[in-house]
């Protein structure tokens, strides 16, 4: 279902010295639900990996296809569609700042045309799932980092997406609330989405026993079926 | 459709109730630029009327000599109607002019005295000539000068007047120009301001409206909320403008006319009102959502 061929992406540099080689001729495919974890030192260019699969950055060389989807290809105006089918826990979790926890969550189910009654059955209830019913009406400045990063996971959640895509999402959070955000992804997984998961959660990776990319200055160094952090 | 409709107004709305302070600065910018709006328009039919009214003033009159009977003058007056640039021509006698003259200064007794003091009639009958078109006087005056009657004739006050007559036009449309040439410079600034105001309300939700893009809201559902703030701004600005400008109308209607009696302001309004509303209406619209159009797009580009 996703196909990252052979991607590399530069950084042009500013101030004329050499580019940034964030990822460096990276390829690997997704076939199916699969729960893949793409582990790495930081700036060994997780993000940039799934900036370039939700088509928020353009990569220098490569393609990536979602199905038979060339997604930087394909129109501007087309993307919204893709994007849909994505969830995305961004790492510095881009809440909307002048919405409310409720109303961020209920943000996407609203773009893409669910009834009102969808959303008042659906947004309590993932709110009650990362623990942030009692948060509902406070606004992200309100919010303590950990806080915001369950928002983040409940607005990535909400639409029900083939894919999610969770860019070190415990980086906040207490060793209980981690605890409890993986069981959920695992559970999402095992109703059938494809999770991929960037982090440096050395623990976390251990305990999954699921497939590992392992990326090292841009370049991917290990690629394993029940995979382990080692670096 | 009719869902993200309803969501689009609905979070437009509320936008611009939370942004509450920068919508009024945005809606007075607005008020500023309808309002020069509104001065152009209401500015041409006042000037209008008052070229026509310059123009309904001008005349020449042609001056018969002291022996000249009525009915020769009547004759001349019969053949000056033939000539086409002519629109009409009126008679007044020796002792209509008399009287013109005491009706006009009864208040003034050292008019009155001088007047007794010369004891006989010291007008003369003459014929109010009026042309078309103020230009046609030159033409009208030739023809008058190279006639049989000329004879007749002890003077044509064109040469005298013609001077203050292309003073007169000249300084009219010219205070029409320099003031149609400063309400489009003001205006032209108004608009930027306004532009401009509207592009930092919207830059503060820059980051937002990338993030909406990121989570795969389609660029109508993005920008949607933003047309509809501009439509509501335009729409109380153009309300605001409309209550003023009635007000003022209202107001100076009188003063106006104290000045230039045949000037009604307040009618003029009246009689434009859906004209003017229109106008104002299309003006605070069309600014606000072509700004906020404008300001948003380069958000999206994500
Ligand atoms: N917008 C950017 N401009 C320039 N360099 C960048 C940009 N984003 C990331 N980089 C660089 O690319 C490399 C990979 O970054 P990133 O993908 O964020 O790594 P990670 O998420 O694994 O920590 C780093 O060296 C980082 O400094
Ligand atoms: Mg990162």
């Amino acid at each position: 279902m996703l196909s990252i061929n052979n991607i590399t992406k530069l950084y042009p540099s500013r101030t004329g010295n050499a580019p940034t080689i964030a990822l460096d001729n990276v390829s690997f495919k997704i076939n199916g639900k699969e729960f893949v974890s793409i582990v790495g030192k930081s700036g060994a260019g997780k993000t940039t990996l799934l900036k370039l699969i939700l088509a928020e950055e353009k990569p220098s060389k490569g393609q990536i296809f979602f199905d038979d989807l060339n997604i930087h290809e394909i129109k501007r105006s087309q993307l919204p569609k893709l994007r849909q089918r994505i969830g995305t826990v961004f790492q510095d979790y881009k809440l909307f700042p002048s919405k409310t926890t409720y109303e961020n969550v209920a943000y996407i189910m609203e773009a893409m045309g669910a009834s009102e009654q969808e959303i008042k059955r659906d947004v309590p209830q993932i709110l009650e799932i990362v623990g942030l019913l009692n948060r509902a009406d406070n606004f992200p400045n309100e919010l303590s980092g950990g806080e915001k990063q369950r928002a983040a996971i409940a607005r990535a959640l909400i639409h029900r997406p083939d894919i999610i895509l969770a860019d070190e999402p415990f980086g906040n959070l207490d060793p209980y609330h981690t605890f409890d955000i993986i069981k959920l992804l695992i559970k999402i997984y095992e109703l059938g989405t494809t999770v991929i998961l960037a982090t440096h959660d050395k623990e976390v990776i251990n305990s999954l026993g699921k497939r590992v990319i392992t990326l090292d200055s841009g370049k991917v160094i290990r690629d394993e079926e029940r995979g382990r952090f080692i670096l | 459709m009719f869902t993200s409709l309803r969501r689009v107004i609905k979070t437009g709305w509320r936008g611009f109730r939370r942004n509450i302070g920068l919508s009024l600065a945005t809606i007075l910018i607005m008020v500023m630029v309808i309002s020069l709006a509104t001065l152009l328009f209401l500015l041409s039919p006042v000037s209008d009327i008052l070229i026509t009214d310059i123009k309904e003033k001008v005349d020449i009159s042609v001056y018969f000599k002291e022996d000249v009977l009525s009915e020769d003058i009547l004759e001349v007056e019969t053949e000056i109607l033939k000539i086409p640039e002519v629109k009409d021509v009126e008679y007044v006698s020796k002792e209509q002019a008399l009287e013109k003259f005491i009706e006009r200064h009864k208040d003034d007794p050292v008019l009155m005295e001088s007047l007794t003091e010369v004891g006989a009639n010291p007008f003369l009958a003459s014929l109010n000539i009026r042309a078309w078109e103020v230009s046609q006087y030159e033409q009208v005056t030739n023809f008058l000068e190279t006639s049989p009657f000329r004879s007749l004739i002890d003077k044509v006050d064109y040469h005298q007047r013609k001077p203050v007559i292309d003073k007169v036009f000249s300084m009219v449309s010219g205070f029409y120009k320099i003031g149609i040439f400063f309400s489009i410079v003001f205006a032209v600034v108004a608009v930027l301001i306004a532009f401009n105001t509207i592009r930092i309300a919207i830059y503060n939700s820059g980051e937002e409206i990338s993030i909406m893009r990121l989570v795969g809201a389609s660029n109508w559902f993005v920008r949607g909320p933003f047309l509809i703030q501009g439509i509501i701004i335009g729409f109380i600005a153009a309300l605001i403008t409309l209550l003023i400008s009635f007000g003022l109308c209202y107001g100076f209607d009188n003063k106006i006319k104290a000045i230039a009696p045949e000037i009604s302001i307040y009618s003029i309004f009246v009689s434009n009102f859906f004209l003017l509303f229109l106008i104002q209406l299309a003006t605070g619209i069309g600014l606000g959502v072509i700004s906020s159009y404008v300001a948003v797009r380069k958000y999206l580009k994500i």
